[in-house]
């Protein structure tokens, strides 16, 4: 099974899903279809990193957060990502999300935007084991 | 022998289905029930027509966990909550709380919910009235159009003129529209016009994150995209003479309308407390149906905080519009030469809030903190929050259409003020899904038709244009109608877009 990420239909937003082989990678898929509604992301060339942390006392909610997180780093630095790598490191009462996402400025013309995300929300938040080797992550964004 | 998958997978579909499926009951024309069971506290009731109830009941078939009316029904579970779970016309699934929906609250007993603000904090609509008509417009309208297109800034990283510090954003949160005329931006007239005079008494800018505060640094006078919009308008035909001319309306004026709202600043305080609320909703041993409603008590620190960082953010929308407002003026002064003053607001209203008011229930005055999701205040005539020179006609309400079809000015009725906590419809309503959307129509196309048709678009994105199509949204003739056979609302005027500025 290979990672892949897509969009879901919601009447008003939109929903997010990334699949992996590991939570790690289902979360840096989810990272990719957030941003596949913003920009062309296939554009959107991975040289600037960005160092992101975040913890959150269950996956779902470290999910929500670290998607938040990225949309901060996209209003404060004026950026778009397209390449995400994640860590996640579980503590004794909760879990700990390292990323370091991979963009450049937003360019108007090359990255043809399109809608801006607001925020992630709890909304059809599933975080699934769907196999022996792949992981779920999914939840409606507010556009 | 032994059944084939598939009929029996479907029968199990169909009884899942059944067993989630929210039951309605017609009480009244346009207005349904649904009635109260298990953990409801109150019921929930829809106002629409058969047509539009069909289609919700539809789309709970294809969707058993995620629709407008099981939304509407998990509201009703929340604690305090008064009388019903309210839905209007333009309703649709949201996240948490269905969009185009009213919770109200006991302001001892009740509890302040995330999905009934949600995000997009204070998201509303400002209109302005010019002394043009169409006629006199037209030989500029491509030059207006091109102008506000230049003015406005929109869509995605798009950034403002005005960069404010970090103390200034505090000013902001605590003054709302206010700390725009303050800094030279808008009329002092205006303030008479907004809700609430344009500035929520109770914020507390210390509330607010440094985050939140970082991303309005250089987003105030911006109009974001999605469904935001700023749109020239004609006055295509008056319903009532009398009350038109009490909002200063007539038949052929051109009007602004503009759509938007608290920014990244009101997103963040959403995801911020969103953290902060589900912690809350754990301690106070709250049962919520939909973690989007994650809640605390209103009289709970937790409450407390979240209502006054909502208070904030919903003053950040207020300037926000008064900028844009000011910005519009410019056009308007640049390409038709006239003084700003003569670009009056008729009234600006918000969306995704949370307000203290004073409502009959049980026919005892209480005061209640009435949380309205895409839907709008819609008050009566005479009431003490409308604006003096319209207290005899009651609160215009606007209902924002698509860049294709109509939009309103109504006014708020005594009966709404008895059936809806003086509540009313914000807009047309989605129907179809943004990717859905993207995959009938294309930008290109949607801006050909509409110019066709005399609506000059200017966007800043073909994609944002596709997942906004007039198409994707519900009949806002058959859904204000609704309203105001019911008597929620009456019927002003009528607008026809003109040039439409999408981000």
């Amino acid at each position: 099974m290979d990672c892949m990420f897509e969009l879901f239909e919601h009447q008003a937003d939109v929903g997010v899903r990334g699949i992996g082989r590991s939570w790690e990678e289902a979360f840096q898929e989810t990272a990719k279809a957030l941003f596949s509604i913003m920009v062309r992301i296939e554009r959107v060339k991975h040289v600037h990193p960005v160092r992101v942390q975040v913890r959150a006392p269950d996956l779902g909610a470290l999910l929500v957060k670290f998607l938040n997180a990225l949309l901060v780093a996209r209003d404060k630095k004026g950026m778009v990502f397209s390449a995400f790598d994640v860590v996640l490191t579980q503590g004794k009462e909760d879990w700990a999300l390292t990323c370091t996402a991979r963009g450049e400025k937003l360019n108007v013309v090359r990255h043809e935007p399109g809608t801006e995300v607001k925020a992630a929300s709890y909304s059809e938040l599933v975080l699934k084991k769907t196999g022996a080797k792949e992981f779920l992550a999914q939840c409606i964004v507010d556009v | 022998m032994q059944k084939s998958f598939w009929p029996s997978a479907l029968w199990t579909f169909k009884a899942y289905r059944d067993e989630k499926m929210v039951k309605t009951e017609s009480v009244d024309q346009d207005v349904w029930e649904i009635p109260r069971s298990g953990k409801m506290n109150v019921p929930g009731r829809v106002w629409a027509n058969k047509a539009l109830m069909d289609a919700l009941q539809e789309e709970a078939g294809e969707k058993p966990e995620w629709n407008a009316l099981n939304q509407i029904q998990n509201v009703a579970m929340l604690p305090g909550i008064q009388k019903y779970s309210l839905a209007l016309p333009d309703v649709h699934c949201g996240y948490g709380a269905a969009v185009g929906s009213v919770g109200a609250f006991g302001w001892e007993e009740g509890v302040i919910a995330f999905g009934l603000i949600g995000f997009d904090i204070n998201c509303g609509l400002q209109t302005l009235a010019t002394p043009f008509t169409e006629a006199e417009v037209l030989p500029k309208k491509k030059e207006l159009a091109d102008a506000l297109y230049k003015t406005i800034p929109a869509g995605l990283g798009s950034s403002g003129k005005i960069k404010l510090s970090l103390d200034q954003v505090d000013e902001v949160l605590e003054k709302g529209a206010r700390f725009a005329l303050e800094n030279g931006y808008g009329l002092k007239e205006d303030l008479h016009f907004l809700e609430e005079s344009g500035r929520m008494q109770n914020a507390d800018a210390s509330l607010v994150s440094v985050d939140a505060k970082e991303r309005l640094k250089s987003q105030l006078g911006t109009l974001g995209s999605g469904n935001h919009y700023l749109e020239v308008q004609v006055v295509e035909r008056v319903f009532d003479e009398k009350s038109a001319r009490a909002l200063g309306l007539f038949e052929g004026q051109i009007l602004v309308s503009i759509h938007c709202g608290s920014r990244g600043l009101g997103h963040q305080v959403g995801a911020d407390s969103l953290e902060a609320l589900d912690k809350a909703t754990k301690k106070y041993n709250l049962f919520v149906p939909d973690r989007e409603l994650v809640c605390a008590p209103i009289q709970s620190e937790e409450g407390q905080n979240y209502l006054k960082a909502v208070n904030a953010a919903t003053n950040c929308a207020f300037a926000n519009r008064e900028v844009l407002a000011h910005l519009t003026r410019g056009a308007f002064e640049r390409v038709m030469g006239i003084k700003e003053k003569e670009v009056c607001t008729l009234y600006g209203v918000g969306h995704n809030t949370a307000k203290v008011e004073k409502h009959k229930v049980d026919s005892k005055t209480r005061k209640l903190l009435v949380q309205r999701k895409g839907s709008t205040r819609g008050f009566g005539p005479g009431s003490r929050d409308v604006p003096e020179k319209y207290a005899r006609v009651g609160q215009p309400v606007i209902v924002g259409g698509t860049m294709g079809t109509h939009s309103y000015v109504l006014t708020g009725t005594e009966k709404a003020m008895k059936e809806t906590f003086g509540s009313a419809l914000h807009g047309a309503g989605r129907t179809l899904s943004r990717v859905k959307a993207l995959r009938t129509w294309n930008g290109e196309s949607v801006v050909q038709d509409l110019a066709r048709k005399g609506i000059l678009v200017r966007g800043h994105g073909l994609k944002g244009i596709a997942e906004e199509a007039p198409g994707a949204y519900k009949d806002i003739d058959e859904v204000v109608d609704v309203v105001a056979r019911a008597g929620l609302c009456k019927k002003v005027v009528r607008v026809k877009p003109w040039i439409v500025v999408k981000g």
